[in-house]
């Protein structure tokens, strides 16, 4: 780890707890992928992730790793600080996967100004890492 | 086999309405039966069932501090029916559910409460000590991590939909919560929550909460509770004249959470209750709309077919048709945005209040016959359809 003092800490997420349902997808990002439960059986996508396929009900389902990119479905920029050091205003989007049209992830969309985004703008995966838990973000394509 | 009996809400009661009030939630909820008992001609050895939404939840402060089951306690009633559950699709599904006990004889007469004490409980952490969890559970770990704390988060982007997409402005939003404040100043149960006219200049230029919603746009933390009786046709005979009929109930989920949905469940909602009735739209005297975020009665306005889906903010635009006075008065109460947070119950309270004649002030000209109530329109969505015979 090297320290860095350009930025501030980036405030602290509220924390998901893991278990065997949700593990792929909050970490991810340690090897860089968004993992999203897929069923073989109907080809469809189960999101929030469920050890049922939530199209056909199937068992065999398994998380796959998506190309992380997507669309903006629609935002709002957020300027009331919920809780105490949390900077505003930012962005709080609903992003749609390109491969899994179906799922809409709620997300924050950063490294841009708030008044930079809009529907349909292309957005893809970053991830923020705090204590094992790689919260994935998107960032605009350029 | 019995026949199908018709629901009628015989008596509708309401606590003193307020932000940080000193009197318990359980004084509260007694102050509101009392009162609708009386207002029903009921004693309290009459009432034969309970029911609430959401019953009583520790997870969230204040949000439900009193269940049906210390209702059944206090108040010694020999409940054949009751229910208090929070899987049901918003909160007015808790007076379709005694609707539909009553109908099928489980029960003669039932008290539905919900009972807010939001604005009390963080005022008073030695009381009601602030819940400190090390993880977000449930639906919110998907929405809590980005800091989409508040509903409000997750409706504005609707809202913001709808002005990207179909031209909504900030003035057409504006109408819901400037009729809001209007109203409520007519509403002596709202004198704790508006005090002062709300101009357009004064909304305009309110702190943003989450784009498009302002400060006015949200509803406000209240303490109140509100009561509901539902009889059944064959014990009207024992209630006050002037019961209000129920003739139709609708409710209905989306997806059971907040971030999947790709539109809100009124517009499910709103077909199915049309389908289990003769009336039509242009029947409606008066509409009482779930007003948590101030999109949400334009939503509903399309979801009920008033207009068509995408022009809710046109038929809201510059306040008259949903006036008072209007072709179609909306919230005559003040809303939630305008009366507190009184979770749902609020409309119902005041469509039967307006249907009798009774609202005073802001009693609605012509002599109404038939009104909407709903509650939430999000994932989850509920309506209830009342009519004056
Ligand atoms: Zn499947």
């Amino acid at each position: 780890m090297t320290e860095t003092k350009a930025a501030p800490p980036p405030p602290k997420r509220p924390r998901p707890r893991l278990d065997a349902v949700n593990r792929p997808f909050w970490t991810g990002g340690a090897e860089g992928k968004l993992q999203i439960v897929h069923c073989p059986d109907c080809g469809q996508y189960t999101h929030p992730p469920k050890e049922f396929c939530r199209h056909c009900q199937s068992e065999n389902v398994a998380p796959k790793a998506m190309a992380g990119t997507g669309t903006v479905d629609t935002y709002t920029i957020n300027y009331q600080p919920w809780m105490p050091d949390l900077e505003v205003p930012f962005i709080i989007a609903r992003v749609r996967l390109d491969d899994a049209p179906d799922v809409i992830l709620t997300t924050n969309v950063v490294n841009c100004p708030v008044d930079a985004i809009d529907f349909d703008d292309k957005v893809r995966v970053v991830f923020e890492e705090q204590d094992g838990v790689f919260f994935p973000l998107f960032e605009k394509v350029a | 086999m019995t026949k199908l009996k018709e629901a009628y809400i015989s008596g509708v009661g309401q606590s003193e309405v307020g932000v940080r009030l000193a009197r318990s939630p359980m004084g509260l909820t007694m102050d509101a039966i009392k009162q609708a008992l009386d207002d029903a001609g009921l004693t309290m050895d009459q009432i034969d069932g309970v029911a609430s939404y959401p019953g009583r939840m520790a997870t969230f402060l204040g949000f439900s501090p009193i269940g049906v089951d210390e209702v059944i306690e206090t108040c010694g009633i020999k409940a054949r029916w009751h229910m208090g559950g929070g899987e049901i699709p918003a909160q007015l599904s808790a007076i379709a559910a005694a609707v539909d006990a009553v109908r099928l004889g489980h029960a003669r007469h039932v008290i539905c409460f919900r009972t807010v004490y939001e604005a009390a409980a963080m005022s008073r952490p030695e009381e009601f000590p602030p819940l400190r969890r090390e993880f977000v559970d449930g639906l919110s770990q998907w929405t809590a991590p980005y800091f989409a704390i508040s509903a409000a988060c997750w409706v504005g982007q609707f809202a913001m939909r709808q002005m990207k997409r179909n031209g909504m402005t900030r003035e057409q939003l504006a109408q819901i919560a400037l009729n809001g404040n209007r109203n409520a100043l007519l509403n002596p149960n709202a004198r704790n929550i508006t005090k002062k006219e709300l101009t357009l200049d004064e909304y305009m230029e309110a702190r943003m909460i989450t784009s498009p919603f302002c400060l006015y746009d949200c509803d406000r933390f209240s303490d109140c509770s509100t009561v509901v009786i539902v009889s059944a046709s064959d014990a009207l005979d024992e209630v006050s004249p002037n019961p209000v009929r129920v003739a139709a109930t609708a409710g209905s989920v989306h997806r059971y959470s907040w971030d999947q949905p790709d539109y809100m469940a009124s517009y499910a909602t709103g077909p199915d209750l049309w389908s289990k009735t003769d009336y039509k739209p242009k029947d409606v005297d008066t509409v009482q709309f779930y007003d948590g975020f101030a999109f949400f009665p334009i939503s509903w306005l399309e979801a009920l077919g008033f207009c068509d889906v995408g022009a809710g903010h046109e038929f809201v635009d510059g306040g008259t048709r949903i006036a008072i006075d209007g072709e179609l008065p909306l919230n005559t109460g003040g809303g939630q945005l305008g009366a507190g947070r009184l979770h749902g119950f609020g409309f119902a309270h005041e469509a039967v209040t307006q249907l009798r004649g009774k609202a005073g002030a802001r009693q609605i000209p012509g002599d109404p016959k038939v009104a909407v109530a709903t509650s939430g329109g999000g994932p989850l969505a509920a309506a209830l359809l009342l009519a004056r015979d």
